[in-house]
């Protein structure tokens, strides 16, 4: 089994020749689906060369990185990290709509930033070291 | 610290999301929060953000950095340093302690960041006009995009027992996103404790020459 890490999601899925995987656990973990047009997302769907679809599989990693998404693994390839694209990044930030977030507090108790809607938020980051 | 600022401001529509940026996880972070909780039940968030989503999503560099966010869940104010100066760059090594002079100015500073807090809950000013908060987000390149992946690779791999394997990962990271402070100094305090204020930081401030570590907020 490989781990595929996304910005906020740990998938654990079957995978062959570096990051070739089925196009139901490319959906899971990118939201996007194989369509005879390419991989497809709401009205949106990047065309895929031949050589990176077979059958019902998909090199993911070929995929993310048309996408302007980084992808990054481990020497033994048996864990991966899939980015944000930074143009995604800036255009949610241009948008100045506050990019929406869920973290655990202290004692694990997940909290989200839109439930504070209504209010005037004051985010700040700190650390310890 | 920002946990008075609740306190004071919090029946006026006003809330306070404290995130600590803390690999280590929520155990590492609980002495200071317990520390700054107020005892009449009543807190500010306190969150704990492992694997640096916020600075991901924010596209942050440094601690403390802030953000406003209005009632409809627009940024009124990007990024940028809260309360926090450049005097500690002056400060004495061997006593840790800054002149009486630089120790006013930088509680000057502070006050006057708190101040147009205050302002900003009370009458709305220092929120900036959509077109002013745009041109002042700083932006995300194909470089920082990789060394978040990297950096959120290198947190994984130190959770699960990696650690050398980690900490190549977010050394490359720092490489790719060198203006980022806190990527930089959580991999030295997952390396050592004490190392994110070491001798290599201080050698890094150093190096920074004229720029600024803490740019101050253009109030």
């Amino acid at each position: 089994m490989t781990i595929v890490l996304t910005p906020t999601g740990q998938h654990e899925i079957a995978t062959r020749d570096g990051l070739w995987v089925s196009a139901t656990d490319a959906e899971t973990i990118t939201g996007w689906k194989l369509k005879p047009e390419g991989m497809c997302r709401a009205e949106q769907c990047v065309p895929m060369a031949a050589d990176s679809v077979r059958g019902d599989a998909v090199a993911l990693d070929v995929f993310w990185k048309k996408l302007g998404g980084p992808v990054v693994a481990t020497g033994s390839r048996d864990v991966w990290a899939l980015g944000a694209p930074a143009d995604e990044r800036n255009a949610a930030l241009q948008g100045l709509e506050a990019p929406d977030f869920t973290l655990p507090d202290v004692d694990g108790s997940p909290r989200s930033l839109s439930q504070l809607r209504g209010k005037k938020v004051f985010l700040a980051t700190w650390a310890s070291w | 610290m920002w946990q008075s600022l609740y306190d004071e401001l919090k029946d006026k529509g006003f809330m306070v999301v404290a995130v600590a940026e803390e690999s280590r996880g929520a155990e590492h972070a609980r002495p200071w929060i317990e520390q700054a909780r107020s005892g009449t039940g009543s807190d500010c968030w306190q969150l704990i953000d492992a694997e640096h989503r916020l600075e991901d999503l924010y596209n942050l560099v440094n601690v403390p950095q802030a953000i406003w966010i209005d009632e409809r869940g627009r940024i009124v104010r990007p990024p940028e340093t809260a309360g926090s100066t450049d005097h500690f760059r002056r400060m004495d090594l061997q006593t840790r302690t800054m002149s009486p002079r630089d120790q006013a100015a930088r509680l000057a500073a502070r006050q006057a960041y708190l101040d147009a807090v205050r302002e900003w809950v009370n009458t709305d000013r220092h929120a900036l006009p959509p077109e002013l908060a745009r041109a002042r987000l700083p932006t995300v390149t194909p470089e920082i995009a990789e060394a978040r992946t990297r950096f959120r690779l290198g947190v994984w791999l130190h959770a699960n027992g990696r650690a050398a394997e980690g900490e190549r990962e977010m050394q490359a990271a720092s490489k790719l996103h060198p203006d980022s402070w806190s990527l930089w100094r959580q991999a030295a305090d997952l390396d050592a404790v004490g190392k994110a204020s070491g001798p290599e930081f201080w050698k890094r401030v150093q190096a920074l020459g004229a720029r600024e570590y803490y740019p101050p907020p253009k109030l």
